[in-house]
């Protein structure tokens, strides 16, 4: 049995040790926001909060984080009100949707360690969470949004100047 | 007939001699039993002795070797693979049948500075008496007031799989004669107060080098000057030198092995992981402080940390640019693995490296000579309760093939230090997959 805590609640699985944790919180918590992706911690669909690093918790065995605090995207905020979630909406990130709450988790994550992301900042933490929709564009914007919010404290995303969308051809430096 | 008479005579001679050699040997190795006593009642120790004690234990780790998988605290059962067959732990609760109940002060002092049991035999050097015969007279007499207080478990001890001859204590004499010398700890005058309670800790209780030195065909850890705490392979990951050959590139200063042997890890090194997470979890986190500091202080003055003239401000500014991210679709399959799997957790702002963002460049593992720690720590992963509290890293064995972690450990390897990419990674994730120590 492992005991941790989920969303700040306790909760001990009767489960083998190895179970990966995404089971537990899927189908012991029924908790279904978290995705499955690949299965084997390379596509980010599955990432989690423990103690509030982001984490795939795919290929994470249960008993790793016996005693930790876990968030899952239900958790984040309790409605729905954290930077990122809002600017995800104001911006109309995801497509198919699928990847967005380990998107989402991952970049949480990261504004607490860099406060302003830039552009490599993003690519470069965020290349783990693969979206097939092609939609890296717009969460690069709602990070950036959302960052500005944590940053500055602004209420509401609408209420201020998005930055500017990247264009849509890179300029030819041959040309 | 005069010839067959002389060569009789010499036989006779020669088994003579070997009888006598045989008794000789017998009467040198043969210990008395010492008298089982009554249990004594955990009232009768002084509370302050006994939380003395618990600190003392816990210096020693003797939770973490005295204690089976997923068994009772303290009563043994835990299998310590070694090259001769496996030892199993015993039982040192105060239960009288299966543990040390019936054990006077003088047996339970007898075993830990001579290495023999109560009942006269001798223990295997599994149990590291040779270091336990540093230890104080005093702070015997603690644990054991410790160990009688803790709760009694009645489990009778593994049978160990050692084969015969090994299996016979009475050769152990032999052993003890060639590689054992008893004594209590003896404080060297040219150096400090701290620096002898840290040698006294470290040699003695702790017992570092049982670990970190390498150990002879007998099975008795290496002294010589270039072997004492020079590294060694332990339980299947290996227990870093101690010693200037350490491959860290940040020097581990008496400053960084406190907070290392405190916390469990520190920016600037990698975190106490396999066999060393009970030590510091399960011991150095419980000792006041004044002893962890003078144990790093001791280890500080073996690896020559001071004399390193090492500017940490530029060689974590290296390690920091070395992993700027590079994010653009590589031919190595290893920087491909690094950037999906693992860039998404060691990122580290400019500013700085991170204690709770391992900047991986910094770890010893990646410049060692062999990759078994850094393989252990990708297939198994560390879990909250080891390495730094709170901090975690998933099992990629569970998703990654030998031949990706074999490419990404090279990836950091050749891509975080100049030398050579490792040769025998899959050879070394094959063993760790499997579970067995070599």
């Amino acid at each position: 049995m492992t005991t941790f805590t989920l969303n700040g609640k306790t909760l001990s699985a009767e489960v083998p040790d190895d179970m990966p944790l995404l089971w537990v919180i899927r189908e012991t918590a029924n908790l279904t926001g978290t995705k499955f992706g690949c299965g084997i911690g390379l596509c980010g669909a599955c990432t989690v909060h423990v103690e509030g690093r982001a984490t795939r918790s795919c290929i994470t065995p249960v008993s790793l984080v016996a005693g930790a605090a876990i968030t899952t995207i239900e958790g984040l905020s309790s409605d729905n009100s954290h930077p990122l979630q809002k600017a995800w909406v104001a911006c109309q990130v995801p497509q198919c949707g699928y990847c967005q709450s380990g998107q989402i988790m991952q970049a949480a994550a990261m504004l607490k360690d860099i406060a302003q992301p830039s552009d490599a900042d993003i690519d470069g933490v965020m290349s783990g969470n693969l979206c097939r929709c092609m939609a890296y564009v717009r969460i690069r914007r709602a990070i950036k949004i959302a960052a500005l919010e944590l940053h500055a404290g602004v209420a509401a995303p609408g209420a201020i100047d998005l930055p500017a969308a990247p264009p849509a051809v890179e300029a030819d430096p041959h040309a | 007939m005069a010839a067959i008479r002389k060569r009789v005579m010499a036989l006779g001679v020669v088994l003579a001699c070997v009888v006598l050699a045989m008794a000789g040997f017998t009467i040198f190795a043969w210990r008395s039993e010492i008298a089982p006593v009554a249990t004594p009642a955990a009232a009768s120790f002084d509370s302050a002795i006994v939380a003395r004690g618990a600190k003392l234990a816990a210096a020693g780790f003797c939770l973490g070797c005295h204690t089976g998988p997923q068994g009772k605290a303290y009563a043994g059962g835990l299998p310590l693979v070694t090259a001769f067959g496996t030892v199993y732990s015993t039982n040192i609760t105060p239960d009288p049948g299966t543990g040390i109940g019936n054990w006077s002060l003088q047996a339970f002092d007898r075993a830990m500075h001579q290495g023999v049991a109560r009942d006269g035999s001798h223990l295997f050097p599994a149990f590291p008496y040779d270091h336990f015969t540093k230890v104080s007279d005093d702070d015997v007499r603690a644990i054991y007031a410790y160990l009688m207080t803790q709760p009694a478990v009645s489990q009778a001890p593994t049978p160990d799989t050692l084969p015969f001859p090994l299996n016979v204590r009475l050769l152990q004499a032999g052993w003890k004669l060639l590689f054992f010398k008893e004594g209590r700890f003896q404080t060297t005058a040219d150096q400090d107060a701290e620096w002898n309670r840290g040698a006294y800790l470290a040699d003695g209780l702790s017992h570092c080098s049982a670990c970190h030195s390498p150990r002879n065909a007998l099975g008795a850890e290496k002294t010589g000057i270039d072997a004492r705490f020079a590294g060694a392979d332990i339980d299947g990951w290996f227990a870093p030198a101690l010693t200037a050959a350490n491959t860290s590139p940040v020097p581990w200063s008496a400053r960084e092995l406190h907070d290392y042997l405190r916390d469990g890890g520190t920016a600037y090194h990698g975190v106490a992981a396999g066999p060393m997470s009970e030590v510091v979890h399960q011991g150095y986190a419980l000792l006041d402080d004044g002893d962890v500091r003078a144990v790093a202080a001791y280890i500080a003055s073996i690896n020559g940390s001071a004399d390193r003239k090492a500017d940490v401000r530029q060689i974590v500014g290296d390690e920091l640019a070395k992993s700027r991210y590079d994010t653009r679709q590589s031919n190595d399959h290893g920087a491909n693995i690094y950037t999906a799997a693992c860039a998404a957790c060691h990122y580290n702002p400019t500013s700085g490296a991170q204690r709770l963002r391992p900047e991986l460049g910094l770890k010893s593992s990646i410049g060692a000579a062999d990759p078994t720690n850094l393989v252990q720590v990708i297939v198994h992963g560390i879990g909250v309760k080891d390495g730094l509290a709170g901090l975690m890293m998933p099992a990629f064995g569970a998703g990654l093939s030998d031949d990706d972690i074999a490419a990404v450990a090279n990836y950091l390897r050749t891509s975080r230090t100049t030398l050579p990419p490792w040769s025998n990674v899959p050879a070394v994730v094959a063993r760790v997959r499997s579970g067995k120590a070599t």
